[in-house]
């Protein structure tokens, strides 16, 4: 129904290299995940058209827009969480390390791929089972204790829980929870990071933790976040692509889009018009 | 005042006494078969009852000893076929079906969950006492079981669909199958309300009397095994309570006390079970 006003507006599968000061990469750079021509349907109701981009290796990406605009649905499709829902369907290619990712087997794509959610869900275990778990099904031999530890201190929760291991997560706030949530992905040593607006259900404190965590972790890993909110995506993510009613309106590096957006409907957002 | 409203203020006040009234005659129930129970029950149980066979007719004394180990194997039984026959169907229903699929289950499930006992009863007699023409313990575990199904299959399919659906998207976004979601993370999530279902189930088919008047039939002795006929408590207050000697009265009433306060017991411990919260947040 929104054919009539597709964007014409010509779409960057490489993210253009910024050269900002403060940016140190100058080479172009590489994509650990690259996404073209998706269509995605829920039913008879379409609600992803034609998006291409790429997502660059150890950056922050960050998907903005409005409510419904299927930046959640985009995220969930890189992991094929999609799948879990019933008459959801998917045209399109969608590369990890350059091998399609629907040809995959889809447990072995999700180890690689990892996934926080909105709402913090910690299994009904304890602290250190929830770290634990992913690396358990896998039948990892890896010793279980240094690799909750090591996890714990990629999401900056070791400090404050290591003298309650075994307490059950439930005792944590909803920000060490969601950090937890963070470790529990990290501990299977993912690729790639998808976060789907990981604090929204957080209060200020607790979501400052998370964002300062993120940019510690492109180290470690590229990571995908999706944020409602436009200041969150300036802060950490080097790149930040725009949608609107199911289109990519517009992918640059970040300072780019927030300073000199190149379609009048993203700085319409940008400055709070809409959405 | 005129007349309309007080009218109305009549019908309003009547309304409400006669609420009042059913709410007590339904409570009352209750307590009258308890404190009765407790009243004739009391004085006739002994250490006796707990030990001993029944006394050979005439003589007075003895007790109950065969009938309630009867009814623990027959429940052992029934808990033994029942129980994973249900959660393993819930399991499938909440997690695997269709929606035509889990409608017709739920509804051949109801319907037997419906059925009168003593149908089962028949049915188990036709299916397992008739081909082997003996009465046996097994037969009568077999249509306890039986109406176990039913109660556990939907109790334990309602508590694992309230798991939260983030809870599976975790799970499976960490690499987990699909069976391995449901058995390290759902099942473990919905424990108490599953263990809770079990248990009323379990409640439900202890006084049953019907299924095994067909089935486990009764003993005077100890039934050996599980291939013999086998005395049960339900089955003895029957008898004991149509028979034409004041003691069996008394020994009747003693095992309708010992059978109340054991699923009482079990009622109890159930719900808390369930109040100790369930272990997930709802979503």
């Amino acid at each position: 129904m929104h054919a009539s006003v597709r964007p014409a507006v010509s779409v960057n599968i490489t993210p253009p290299v910024t050269t900002g000061a403060h940016r140190e990469t100058t080479a172009p750079a590489e994509m650990r995940m690259s996404i073209s021509k998706v269509n995605f349907w829920y039913g008879p109701k379409q609600t992803l058209f034609d998006i291409s981009l790429g997502i660059a290796t150890s950056k922050v990406t960050a998907l903005i827009g409005p409510s419904g605009c299927g930046k959640s649905t985009l995220l969930r499709t890189l992991d094929r969480m999609h799948e879990t829902i019933r008459n959801a369907r998917l045209e399109g290619e969608i590369l990890l390390d350059g091998k399609d990712i629907l040809d995959q087997d889809v447990t072995l794509l999700r180890r690689r791929v990892g996934m926080v959610f909105q709402r913090p869900n910690p299994f009904p275990k304890s602290i250190f089972e929830n770290v634990a778990y992913g690396l358990r099904i896998n039948g990892s031999k890896v010793p279980m204790a240094e690799a909750v530890e090591k996890s714990l201190r990629h999401a900056a929760l070791w400090d404050e829980v290591k003298d309650h291991l075994h307490k059950s997560a439930y005792e944590l706030s909803g920000g060490q929870q969601q950090r937890l949530c963070i470790a529990r992905a990290l501990a299977v040593e993912p690729e790639v990071l998808l976060l789907d607006e990981p604090c929204s259900a957080l209060d200020p404190i607790s979501t400052a933790k998370i964002e300062e965590l993120l940019v510690q972790l492109k180290d470690l890993c590229t990571i995908v976040t999706v944020t409602h909110n436009m200041q969150q995506a300036a802060r950490i993510s080097d790149f930040t692509a725009f949608l609107l009613t199911g289109q990519l309106i517009e992918f640059s590096p970040t300072p780019q889009l927030f300073t000199k957006p190149s379609d009048p409907r993203t700085e319409a957002y940008i400055t709070g018009r809409f959405g | 005042m005129n007349s309309g409203l007080r009218w109305r203020k009549f019908v309003s006040n009547f309304m409400l006494t006669m609420t009042g009234v059913c709410a007590v005659v339904a409570v009352s129930a209750l307590f009258f078969i308890l404190g009765y129970l407790v009243y004739n029950g009391g004085t006739s149980i002994s250490w006796n009852f707990f030990t001993k066979l029944p006394a050979p007719v005439g003589e007075t004394g003895g007790g109950m000893a065969n009938a309630i180990l009867g009814s623990a194997k027959l429940l052992a039984l029934a808990t033994l076929f029942g129980v994973p026959v249900g959660f393993l169907g819930a399991v499938y229903l909440a997690e695997f079906s269709g929606a035509k699929i889990a409608f017709i289950v739920r509804y051949a499930a109801d319907l037997l969950n419906g059925t009168p006992s003593i149908v089962i009863g028949i049915f188990a007699y036709t299916l397992v006492v008739h081909p082997f023409n003996h009465f046996s313990t097994y037969a009568g575990g077999f249509a306890l079981g039986l109406m176990m199904i039913p109660i556990t299959l939907r109790s334990t399919e309602d508590f694992l669909l309230a798991v939260p659906r983030t809870l599976r998207e975790g799970a499976m976004a960490l690499g987990a199958s699909k069976w391995k979601t449901i058995v390290t993370v759902i099942v473990p999530a919905a424990y108490r309300g599953i263990l809770t279902a079990i248990l009323l189930a379990f409640a439900r088919v202890a006084g049953e009397t019907a299924p095994l008047l067909f089935t486990a039939l009764g003993n005077r002795y100890w039934s050996h095994g599980l291939n013999e006929p086998t005395a049960s408590l339900p089955v003895m207050i029957y008898t004991y309570a149509i028979s034409a000697y004041d003691d069996w009265h008394r020994q009747a009433w003693a095992a309708g006390l010992v059978l109340l306060a054991l699923i009482l017991i079990i009622n109890i411990v159930a719900r808390a079970i369930l109040s100790r919260g369930v272990s997930v947040p709802r979503a």
